[in-house]
């Protein structure tokens, strides 16, 4: 019980991060693609902050009475991460409209036929 | 135990929402349980005591991203293909099943030797943190640690995100930007031609 109550959080994450990795490698639509890749970096995010989690701890903030915090240097970490993550998914829709625009369509499938046919 | 219980019922319902996501063709649909998905993880970030990371989470993740695929559907399909969704995949999915079941299973295999979750001796949580949170008051006087880490102790990692974002600022300008008059010659030849 104890090795199923202190994985449980590691092996869902895990899960979620197949699926985003899943949508990724499997779908013709950018969009969607771009979706999955966001599913995938915040899988990322739930494991550093469950890495960074002390049982009975607190948010760290420091306060008098209180002398257990949780590790705040994963949350600095992720907080970057969330941000750069924004980035990246903002230039990657940039090139989705982008495509749109020069190939008409935003279906890989599409695409590569349209290439080939060059 | 409560702790365990709505930590439990939270991942279950994002794994949920991932599911979803897979499964859905409708692309607004899409767009909006990822929204659903952030808001839950922004929800779980409370609940793991990163109150910081929630706030950015919400507004960041669930916020902003929401908005900017939106924005990028709305871009990208005309009001006529208003039924807006992706086409039915034309290759069989055992490749990449197969591809996502064994790399899970691997990862799955190395989080045996993981310290248990919320353990206090766990090696991430004796490093430099125990350093943060008992000199970080008298060092820069600010209460909350994970300001303090951000933008004292490693402000020049901040800097660099500064960078980064302005970077993917200046590139999604080029890339987009000022260039809206090629758009009706497009829908013009049915898209097909090379801008």
């Amino acid at each position: 019980m104890d090795m199923i109550l202190g994985h449980y959080n590691y092996w869902m994450v895990i899960i979620i991060m197949m699926a985003g990795f899943y949508t990724v490698i499997s779908r013709g639509n950018l969009v969607k693609k771009i979706v999955g890749l966001n599913i995938f970096q915040v899988s990322v995010f739930l494991l550093y902050i469950s890495i960074g989690n002390v049982k009975g701890g607190a948010t760290p903030i420091i306060e008098t009475g209180v002398d257990l915090y949780s590790n705040p240097l994963p949350h600095v970490l992720i907080l970057t991460a969330i941000v750069v993550g924004v980035a990246t998914t903002a230039l990657g829709l940039a090139l989705v409209v982008r495509i749109k625009e020069a190939y008409g369509t935003i279906e890989e499938d599409d695409i590569h036929n349209q290439d080939q046919s060059l | 135990m409560i702790d365990n219980i709505v930590d439990i019922t939270l991942l279950s319902l994002i794994a949920i929402h991932a599911i979803a996501i897979i499964r859905m063709r409708s692309l607004f649909a899409v767009v909006m349980l990822f929204g659903g998905f952030s808001f839950l993880s922004a929800g779980l970030f409370v609940v793991m005591d990163a109150a910081d990371v929630a706030f950015t989470e919400a507004a960041v993740g669930a916020g902003i991203s929401t908005v900017l695929m939106l924005a990028t559907l709305a871009l990208t399909y005309t009001p006529e293909e208003a039924d807006k969704e992706e086409k039915a995949p034309t290759h069989k999915p055992w490749l990449p099943l197969g591809v996502v079941f064994i790399t899970g299973a691997l990862l799955i295999y190395g989080t045996y030797n993981l310290p248990g979750f919320g353990d206090p001796n766990a090696p991430s949580q004796l490093h430099v943190a125990p350093y943060y949170l008992g000199k970080s008051l008298s060092e820069t006087g600010v209460p909350n640690v994970v300001t303090a880490v951000l933008a004292s102790y490693r402000g020049f990692d901040t800097l660099g995100e500064v960078t980064v974002i302005f970077t993917a600022g200046i590139a999604v300008l080029l890339i987009i930007g000022g260039r809206r008059r090629v758009k009706p010659n497009i829908e013009k030849n049915g898209g097909d031609h090379e801008a």
